[in-house]
């Protein structure tokens, strides 16, 4: 008996991405996160007297991306919108956003959650500028505004409510944050505020065709807070309904410690933002040729990349999407995959000795390269030396920047396959150590190992273990 | 007068021939310190700006371009920004704790003018925000017209046409939203031109409706408005809705004459709609017409039939472009803060101590017609409308070149005499508002009077300054060209 027997979860997320442009959408004075209070801004981000905003063709570009690789239709011809409401982090007291015509879309995104796939609507992507920060210390008699962040470029992808399960969400949010990463549209970066997850979570008895009354859920910024905010909320929402009372419909925040979602303070209910047409910016008409190349130039995506590795190369489709997750490190993948035949063989070598070494953010400057990468391999699938030789290859590489081949001719570590002089070694074994022999053919089974040690010991790790294996099952038999 | 009144044409010539800036530009500020109508609300530093002068007079010496404006004393309405100078919108709003606003950046209009090498004396008076036709509404007192100082000068660039009639300056540039410009000049007897929507930058022209301001000149004569536009237009990177179109030597359509022309007379504009054509405007029109047409003009009848929904339409659009533009002045980053101990207080306060009554009016009128459920009724409809009126225009322009008539209902009314009544000041931009609404350049031209100013008014199609300027300058010459 689970919760969702009864009842039916509800959600449906808004994302807004910080766009990786250098300067703002709408002014020319730079993006970068961190920068002392007040120290990126200009006349325009100021909001003085007589400014007027100019639109960014790069962050339109990357709109545009976003827009494609998410399956939307575009509107050639889009409207900016003036949001107006009062607040000190807000310079000109109104947001320049869209709203009746955005840039795109009707798009959707495929994710798979377990065992299923689950088709995720995009009703909109609109473009907009963001807003400063404020910090509120509490018991001072002020607020600080910091506005470096008041005119940086963000695209707000809107979902449809199409997800019934937090693990839902959190595959689709993550396979959002993968596409945009990928684009090189944002990046990605949850801490620094530059993907940000809102969730609209509403609950209904199944069967109802109704939707229930929905809280908004902001400042989510880790993918297990925004799980366990949501399952929390679904909790509380059923908790109500079924004591009588109603869901009421306000923006709520997550308290990661106390593992409760709370109202947020003081947000006036219900803005009337008094929406009209931006008149100091034309229509934004995209060119159709301008489109075309855009999309041309749309790099492969995660759920291709997936794809194609598990039906041309052959991998699991947890490999695959171990690989495919970031863009750094598929390609660090697919230029060290020389030969498709090879292809497990890398992934397991990426997968878990690489990725042991460098992340996703450290993997493009990595000292074992691709190129030292599908030597190795090449070494390894042509038996010239062995797996266990192998990771002590990679040490020596990592130490020296030298190709794998070099170094096994100058350190003597092919392997040795010769069958001849591994029989040899595995008969001065077995004749120096007759009492285990004895034990072994007496039923220790376990010994087997031990008689693979020496060998190897004596071979100084360079007999093919496949080898001596079969050589040791035949001379212990 | 104390000294002699210039033109542009006048002074550059007077230049040539061993006339010294410095002294012209001495006998300027003197004449702006002893004025009497209000016309100034800042000076700039009389050193720096004798210092500037001197030093065109000596590059002038050396046989260096000074450029095509160089040592010509040009005002500026204050509500255009100025590097490192103070600016009001006429208002309270921009007063700090240490002085008045100053802004950090050169509107681009500025920067062109300083290029060309205008001496700027200063800022002058005009309606609070630019909302206003009589220059009654600034926080700093009301302008006097100097063709009879019981009456006011217009607005809201009232302070721009009272300097330039009381020879206080050469030039001078105002803004026109409703009719801002054309209107003083009409009733100081001065020409003030709106160009097309677009053509000149607004990047530092503090906003009033964004969709219907623009800045443009005001002189003694019309080819003074060309040789400013000439320094004036051209696209601006700062400013996305200013056009990418191919500027002109506006000069050259001075000289062309009418014969030919087709000079379209709006029926609306005489019929029984319009409150109070006095008997003395209807004349000068009249006798206008008649010139024209003996040089050489064909004047015919226009209709433009959506003439009655103009001044509803404006004070919709405008209003609620306002409401949203002065958001902006909340005490946060700039201008008056007041006391107050929480967020809430301190806008309120801030807003209701900075704003006179008239900006107030019309950010709450503005603010209700982009509401949630009003939206629709009101800002919308009043688009639909503006597009009938233009169409009005585009139909009419296919008759004829330009369209004719007066620049206001009336002359100079007496200080005082409106500003019980907000709706009836409405009013006084009946001609002007449409233009706006069109996006279409304008011009006032003195027209005859036995008595207070009288203007006519030019209406041609977008970017045709040039035939603007063509009838504009055989109606000044009293109908010889």
């Amino acid at each position: 008996m689970s919760i969702y027997d009864t009842w039916e979860l509800v959600v449906g997320c808004e994302v807004h991405c910080q766009l990786a442009t250098q300067s703002k959408i709408f002014s020319a004075a730079p993006t970068t996160f961190g920068a002392a209070p007040n120290s990126h801004v200009n006349e325009v981000d100021l909001g003085l007297p007589g400014v007027l905003p100019v639109l960014n063709k790069h962050a339109v570009e990357l709109a545009v991306k976003a827009a494609l690789a998410l399956n939307c239709t575009l509107n050639m011809r889009s409207v900016f919108a003036r949001k107006n409401y009062f607040y000190p982090d807000l310079p000109k007291g109104y947001q320049i956003s869209q709203h009746d015509l955005p840039i795109c879309e009707h798009g959707h995104l495929e994710v798979d959650v377990e065992d299923r796939a689950v088709r995720v609507g995009i009703t909109r992507i609109h473009m907009e500028e963001d807003a400063g920060k404020s910090s509120h210390m509490s018991g001072a008699p002020f607020s600080l505004v910091d506005l470096n962040r008041a005119g940086v470029p963000l695209i707000e992808i809107v979902s449809e409510p199409d997800l019934r399960h937090p693990d839902e969400v959190i595959a689709y949010l993550k396979e959002l944050r993968s596409i945009v990463m990928y684009l090189g549209v944002c990046d990605g970066n949850m801490q620094e505020g530059s993907f940000r997850c809102d969730a609209n979570v509403s609950v209904r008895r199944r069967g109802e065709t109704e939707l229930g009354t929905r809280c908004e859920l902001k400042n989510l910024n880790s993918f297990k807070f925004i799980k366990d905010a949501i399952n929390y909320e679904m909790r509380r929402q059923i908790e109500l309904i079924e004591s009588g009372q109603k869901v009421v419909q306000q923006t709520r925040l997550y308290n990661p410690d106390k593992g409760v979602t709370f109202p947020m303070r003081d947000k006036e209910e219900a803005h009337d933002y008094r929406y009209f047409p931006e008149p100091d910016l034309p229509p934004l008409v995209l060119d159709e040729d301008w489109v075309s190349r855009l999309k041309e130039e749309l790099v492969e995506l995660p759920a291709a990349k997936r794809q194609r590795y598990q039906e041309e190369l052959g991998l699991s489709a947890q490999d695959a999407a171990v690989l495919a997750a970031d863009k750094p490190v598929a390609d660090y993948f697919e230029a060290a995959c020389e030969a498709p035949k090879w292809a497990k063989t890398t992934a397991n070598w990426v997968i878990h000795e690489i990725l042991r070494e460098a992340s996703a953010d450290t993997i493009g400057d990595f000292a074992l390269t691709p190129a030292h990468l599908a030597e190795l391999v090449e070494l390894i699938e042509t038996k010239v030396i062995s797996g266990k030789i192998a990771k002590d290859v990679l040490g020596y590489v990592l130490e020296s920047g030298e190709m794998p081949a070099k170094i096994v001719e100058t350190r003597g570590l092919r392997q040795v396959t010769d069958t001849g002089a591994i029989a040899a070694i595995v008969d001065q074994i077995l004749a120096d150590n007759p009492d285990k022999v004895e034990e072994f053919r007496a039923g220790k089974e376990a010994l087997k190992g031990w008689f693979v040690g020496q060998v190897m010991k004596a071979s100084k790790g360079k007999a093919n273990p496949q080898a001596v294996n079969e050589l040791l099952d035949q001379k212990l038999s | 007068m104390s000294q002699e009144t210039h033109t542009i044409r006048h002074l550059l010539d007077a230049y040539k021939t061993g006339t010294k800036s410095a002294d012209i530009a001495a006998q300027y500020l003197d004449a702006i310190k002893n004025d009497t109508h209000g016309a100034f609300i800042s000076v700039v530093d009389s050193d720096e700006l004798l210092a500037q002068a001197r030093g065109i007079d000596e590059a002038r010496a050396r046989g260096e371009d000074t450029g095509v404006l160089g040592g010509v004393p040009i005002a500026l309405k204050d509500n255009i920004c100025v590097k490192g100078g103070p600016v009001s919108a006429g208002s309270r709003i921009l007063d700090q704790a240490d002085g008045r606003f100053i802004s950090p950046y050169d509107a681009t209009v500025v920067t062109k003018l300083k290029a060309a090498g205008a001496l700027i004396l200063g800022k002058t008076n005009l309606d609070e925000f630019a909302m206003g036709s009589s220059n009654e509404n600034s926080a700093f007192g009301a302008v006097k017209n100097p063709a009879d100082p019981e009456r006011v000068p217009g607005g809201s660039s009232g302070g721009s046409a009272a300097a330039v009639a009381a020879n206080l300056c050469v030039a001078a540039l105002g803004s026109d939203t409703g009719g801002s410009i054309r209107q003083p000049a009409a009733f100081t007897g001065t020409v003030g031109l709106k160009p097309t929507y677009g053509r000149v930058s607004r990047f530092g022209l503090i906003a009033f409706a964004s969709s219907l301001d623009q800045i443009g000149p005001m002189t003694r004569t019309v080819e003074d408005a060309a040789l400013m536009l000439n320094v004036l237009a051209g696209p601006c990177p700062h400013d996305m809705t200013s056009m990418d179109v191919p500027s002109e030597d506006w000069t050259q359509s001075l000289s062309r004459g009418v014969e030919g022309l087709k000079v379209g007379v709006p029926k609306e504009y005489f019929g029984p709609g319009v409150d109070g054509l006095s008997r003395e405007v209807r004349a000068s029109v009249q006798e206008t017409l008649q010139r024209l047409e003996s040089e050489g003009a064909q004047i015919q009848e226009v209709s433009l039939p959506h003439t009655k929904y103009a001044v509803a339409t404006y004070y919709l659009l405008a209003t609620a472009e306002a409401s949203s533009n002065l958001a902006r002045f909340d005490g946060v980053r700039y201008g008056h803060r007041a006391e107050a101990r929480e967020l809430q207080e301190l806008y309120t306060k801030s807003r209701s101590e900075g704003f006179g009554p008239e900006v107030k009016r019309r950010i709450m009128l503005g603010t209700y017609v982009l509401s949630a459920g009003f939206y629709d009724a009101y800002y919308k409809k009043a688009q639909s409308v503006r597009t009938l009126i233009t169409r009005d225009f585009e139909n009419a322009f296919k008759a004829v070149d330009v369209i004719l008539g007066p620049t206001t209902p009336n002359v100079a009314f007496r200080l005082g005499e409106k500003t019980d009544d907000p709706l009836q000041m409405y009013l006084e931009d009946i001609f002007t508002i449409s233009c706006n609404l069109a996006g279409l350049p304008g011009i006032s031209v003195p027209g005859p009077t036995s008595d207070l100013p009288i203007g006519i008014q030019i209406l041609a199609p977008h970017f045709r300054e040039d035939l603007v300027f063509q009838a504009a300058s055989v109606i000044e010459n009293g109908g010889r060209s």
